[in-house]
C-alpha cells in the first residue's frame, strides 16, 4: 500500500556544498532552501508553501559550527538553535542569546531548528531577530554572484520577508559579544509556554563605575512587520546616570516610539501597554544585574 | 524516488522513498511501527516525537529523505523485553501516567533521551521537556510525577 503524502510535490536535492546549493538555487526560481524544517515542512504539509524544489543545506557539515570571531559570536547554517543555546561560548559571552533561545517552541522543536533558518523565515513574532538587532549582528550570505553582508537592520524588510534574494543561502550570523559586565534581560508575554510570543523584549545594559549608560540596547518583538529597536529610548538613557525614575520614564517613552498593530492574538492598543511593562522590567533587571556585577568587580 | 538507508531501531532499512513521505508516514506506513502516533501533523502536540540520533524531534516534521544514514528510535524500541517495561514505561504504570494512551509514545520518548543522559535534571527543566507534549485526556499530574520518579527528581520534589 501507498504510504500517504501531504506536501504538494516538489523535487527534494540534497547539496553537498555552499557553490552546490547556491548553484541549484540560481537554477530554478522556484527552488527553496531546506534547514531544519521546523518552519518549513509545517507549511508543505498545509500546502502554504509549493515549491518545485527543496534545497537541503542541513548536510553541509562544516557549518554546524559555533566561534569567536573577532569579538563576535558566529554562527553557522547549520547550528541549531539547541546546539547553540547551550554552546559554552554563548553561555559564557551572549547568555541572553541562550535566554531567548529557550523561549522558541519546545525542545523537540530547537534539537531540529537552526538559528539562521529562523532569522531567514523571520517570524515577527520570532526571538532571533529580535536578539539580532539588540546583537549588532552582521549576517552573511551566499550566491552565484558571491558572499554579501547586511546588518541586522537592513535585513529584516517586512513579515516573513528579509533583504536575501531568492537564490542566496544565509551562511552565517555573527552577534557582538557585548562589553564584559553588561546586564542583560529577554522577557515575552505567551499565551503558554512554547507558543509565539504575543510581545516579547531583549534589553542589554552597560554603565561605567560612576553609574552613566555606555552600552544600551532594547529589542522589541511581535510589535510591527520587523524587530523594533528603540532607539530614541536608548537615546536617552546614554550617557546619563541611571537611577528608577529615569528608567520607568525611558521605559513609558517606549510606547510612543512603536506602532503596533491588532490582529486575531491582541490588539495594538494591549500590545504598546504589554511593551512598556516589559521594557520596564526588562530595563531594572539589566541595570540590577550590571550594578551587581561592579560591586562584585 | 531517492533510495534511503535508514537505521530504525537498530534495523537498517534499504527503501525507496517519495521526495516528500514524512518519517512519520515512513514509520507507520512502510515499516507498521504504529507506536508513534500523529495528533496533529504540523509540530505541535508532540505525539510523534521519536529519537534521531538520539535527540527528541518531531517526527512530522521530518522528511523521510532527510532521516537518510541517521539512526531513528520510536517507542517499539524501549522495553528491553516483552515482559520487562523500560524504567520511564513503568514509572507512568506506577503513577497511573497514561489514561488513552495516545500522548505516551511521544512522551516516553522524550524522557527516554533524558533518561540516557541520566543527569538527574532539575524538575523544571524535566517539566520544561514536558510541555512539548499535549495530553488530550488532560492527566498531566500523574504524567509530571512518572518524569520525576523516572529521572530522580522525586527527592526534590518531595522537599518542596
Ligand atoms: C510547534 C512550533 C512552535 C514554534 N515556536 C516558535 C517560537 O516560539 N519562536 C520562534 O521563533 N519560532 C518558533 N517556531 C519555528 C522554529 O523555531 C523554526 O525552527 C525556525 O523558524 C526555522 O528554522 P529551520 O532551521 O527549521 O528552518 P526551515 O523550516 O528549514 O526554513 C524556514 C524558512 O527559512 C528559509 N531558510 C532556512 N535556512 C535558510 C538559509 N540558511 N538560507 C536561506 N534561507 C533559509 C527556508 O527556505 C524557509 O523559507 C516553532 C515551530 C513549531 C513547529
Ligand atoms: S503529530 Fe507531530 S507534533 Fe503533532
Ligand atoms: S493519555 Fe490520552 S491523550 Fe494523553
Amino acid at each position: 500500500m501507498a504510504a500517504p503524502v501531504k506536501p504538494a510535490p516538489f523535487e527534494y536535492v540534497r547539496a553537498r556544498s555552499l557553490h552546490e546549493a547556491a548553484e541549484l538555487l540560481a537554477a530554478d526560481p522556484d527552488a527553496k532552501v531546506l534547514a531544519g524544517g521546523q518552519s518549513l515542512v509545517p507549511m508543505l504539509s498545509m500546502r502554504l508553501a509549493r515549491p518545485a524544489r527543496l534545497v537541503d543545506v542541513g548536510r553541509i557539515e562544516h557549518l554546524a559550527y559555533v566561534d569567536e570571531v573577532e569579538g563576535h559570536l558566529e554562527i553557522g547554517a547549520t547550528a541549531t538553535q539547541t546546539q547553540v543555546a547551550t554552546h559554552p561560548l554563548t553561555l559564557s559571552r551572549v547568555p541572553i542569546l541562550s535566554a531567548g533561545i529557550a523561549r522558541i517552541g519546545h525542545t523537540q522543536i530547537r534539537n531540529r531548528g537552526t538559528v539562521c533558518g529562523s532569522l531567514a523565515h523571520h517570524d515577527p513574532s520570532a526571538e532571533l531577530p529580535a536578539l539580532a538587532l539588540a546583537l549588532d549582528a552582521r549576517l552573511t550570505s551566499f550566491s552565484v554572484r558571491g558572499p554579501v553582508s547586511r546588518t541586522a537592520d537592513a535585513f529584516f524588510t517586512g513579515t516573513f520577508d528579509t533583504a536575501l534574494d531568492l537564490d542566496e543561502v544565509l551562511t552565517s550570523v555573527q552577534f557582538a559579544m557585548p562589553p564584559e559586565g553588561t546586564g542583560w534581560s529577554f522577557r515575552e508575554v505567551a499565551r503558554r509556554s512554547g507558543d509565539f510570543a504575543l510581545v516579547g523584549v531583549g534589553a542589554l545594559l552597560h554603565t561605567d563605575d560612576a553609574g552613566v549608560v555606555d552600552h544600551v540596547r532594547i529589542s522589541l518583538f511581535g510589535v510591527g512587520s520587523t524587530p523594533v529597536r528603540v532607539r530614541a529610548v536608548e537615546d536617552r538613557l546614554l550617557g546619563t546616570v541611571v537611577d528608577e525614575p529615569a528608567l520607568d520614564a525611558a521605559a513609558e517613552a517606549t510606547a510612543d516610539q512603536i506602532d503596533p498593530t491588532s490582529d486575531a492574538h491582541a490588539s495594538a492598543d494591549y500590545r504598546r501597554e504589554v511593551a512598556a511593562h516589559l521594557v520596564q522590567e526588562a530595563l531594572a533587571e539589566a541595570w540590577a544585574t550590571t550594578r551587581r556585577k561592579h560591586a562584585d568587580a | 524516488m531517492p533510495e534511503i538507508t535508514v537505521t530504525v531501531n537498530g534495523t537498517e532499512h534499504r527503501l525507496d522513498v517519495h521526495d516528500r513521505l514524512l518519517l512519520t508516514d515512513l514509520l507507520r506506513d512502510r515499516l507498521r511501527l504504529t507506536g508513534t502516533h500523529l495528533g496533529c501533523e504540523h509540530g505541535v502536540c508532540g505525539a510523534c516525537t521519536v529519537l534521531l540520533d538520539d535527540l527528541p524531534v518531531r517526527g512530522c516534521l521530518v522528511l523521510a529523505v532527510q532521516a537518510d544514514g541517521r539512526q531513528v528510535r520510536t517507542v517499539e524500541s524501549v522495553a528491553p523485553d516483552a515482559s520487562t517495561l523500560h524504567p520511564v514505561q513503568q514509572a507512568m504504570a506506577d503513577c497511573h501516567g497514561l489514561q488513552c494512551g495516545f500522548c505516551t509514545p511521544g512522551i516516553v520518548m522524550t524522557l527516554v533521551a533524558m533518561h540516557e543522559r541520566d543527569e538527574r535534571p532539575a524538575t523544571d527543566e524535566v517539566d520544561e521537556a514536558l510541555s512539548g507534549h499535549l495530553c488530550r485526556c488532560t492527566g498531566y499530574r500523574n504524567i509530571t510525577e512518572a518524569a520525576h520518579r523516572a529521572l530522580g527528581c522525586e527527592r526534590e520534589e518531595a522537599r518542596r
